[in-house]
């Protein structure tokens, strides 16, 4: 199509730096993916596997979930510090913190009324 | 389109419009991410619910004694396979492969569709065994939080069939190239929230 050519040949060069930060590569997206695999065997692997002591559990989970969340975040989400991704950073950062709100203070102000309940409730 | 006719008599001015048209999309892009923030928030506060109403299971079934790990672990890397096969379909769509783009779009569409009909099969199971939305606030909590999941990936998919015929029929321009930009959002982060979902659902529920 006319159109479809011409915008190509408009944006051409002047974009092309830009475009590889943003959009990521074969590699990048390969190197997410086989760290997104390894994290998830590792998160499974602690409960499916027998004889991983029960203190690891937790924690492993835990710090296994964040870990894939960034992997994700930057490797399949393209997020980062670069210019064109500073308004979106900002965005997700202030999500973050309301969810953290939001989250830690339902769980805090529900566990305080579990635990004064009457007992037998 | 006209576009192309408006290029020839004013240079300039053509110039101008292009550019016009680029933030344009960039801010739609923006605008979507915007969208996707306010989606994380209805995310939040199910999670916030499913994690208040953790031990709420009234005497009934518990999630550990009914969840299966390797079934779970399946539906993960059926999603995990398939965001890896959009990053691919995108990176085709910016070499301006069409081809190739639609081929990886409809292996991210059977992926996500063999995903969806796993959560359905689990579900249907879950209820037959006497774990139904109205048994306990758990249950209601859980179906409430992975059906909303479960819902988006379903609209994904829907998404996906549109853009495919979309492609086909306009080929790789401005508008479908904005679009595809926004789905594949859209798509990453449905996997983001699937790790949550597995690891404070799935595997907090067997801990």
């Amino acid at each position: 199509m006319s159109h479809h050519t011409t915008s190509i040949a408009g944006h051409g060069h002047g974009d092309h730096g830009q475009d590889h930060a943003n959009h990521g590569t074969v590699k990048s997206y390969i190197i997410g993916f086989l760290l997104s695999l390894i994290l998830t065997f590792g998160s499974f692997g602690l409960l499916m596997v027998e004889g991983v002591p029960r203190g690891w559990i937790l924690p492993g989970i835990m710090v296994l979930c964040v870990v894939q969340l960034l992997v994700q975040l930057v490797f399949f989400l393209h997020m980062g510090t670069s210019e064109s991704q500073r308004d979106n950073l900002q965005a997700f950062i202030f999500a973050v913190f309301v969810i953290a709100i939001i989250v830690a203070g339902s769980l805090w102000v529900l566990h305080n009324m579990n635990a004064n309940m009457m007992p037998g409730m | 389109m006209s576009h192309a006719a408006t290029v020839q008599p004013h240079g300039s001015g053509a110039h101008a419009g292009h550019h016009e048209h680029h933030d344009d999309g960039s801010k739609t892009t923006m605008g979507f991410w915007i969208y996707l923030m306010s989606d994380l928030l209805i995310f939040a506060v199910l999670f916030a619910t499913f994690a208040v109403l953790g031990n709420a299971t009234a005497g009934g079934l518990t999630g550990k004694e009914v969840f299966e790990l390797p079934f779970v672990l399946v539906e993960t890397m059926l999603l995990l396979v398939s965001s890896f096969t959009f990053g691919i379909a995108m990176l085709n769509m910016y070499a301006g492969n069409k081809g190739k783009l639609i081929g990886w779009l409809v292996a991210t569409w059977v992926l996500g569709a063999g995903f969806v009909g796993m959560e359905i099969y689990e579900f249907v199971h879950f209820i037959d065994i006497g774990a139904s939305p109205t048994v306990s606030a758990y249950w209601s909590a859980f179906f409430t939080l992975v059906g909303t999941h479960g819902l988006h990936v379903t609209f994904g998919l829907i998404w996906i069939l549109i853009m495919i015929d979309m492609v086909r029929r306009y080929g790789l321009d401005a508008t479908n190239k904005r679009r595809l930009a926004c789905l594949s959002l859209f798509w990453h982060f449905l996997d983001i929230v699937w790790i949550c979902v597995f690891t404070f659902v799935y595997l907090l529920g067997v801990y």
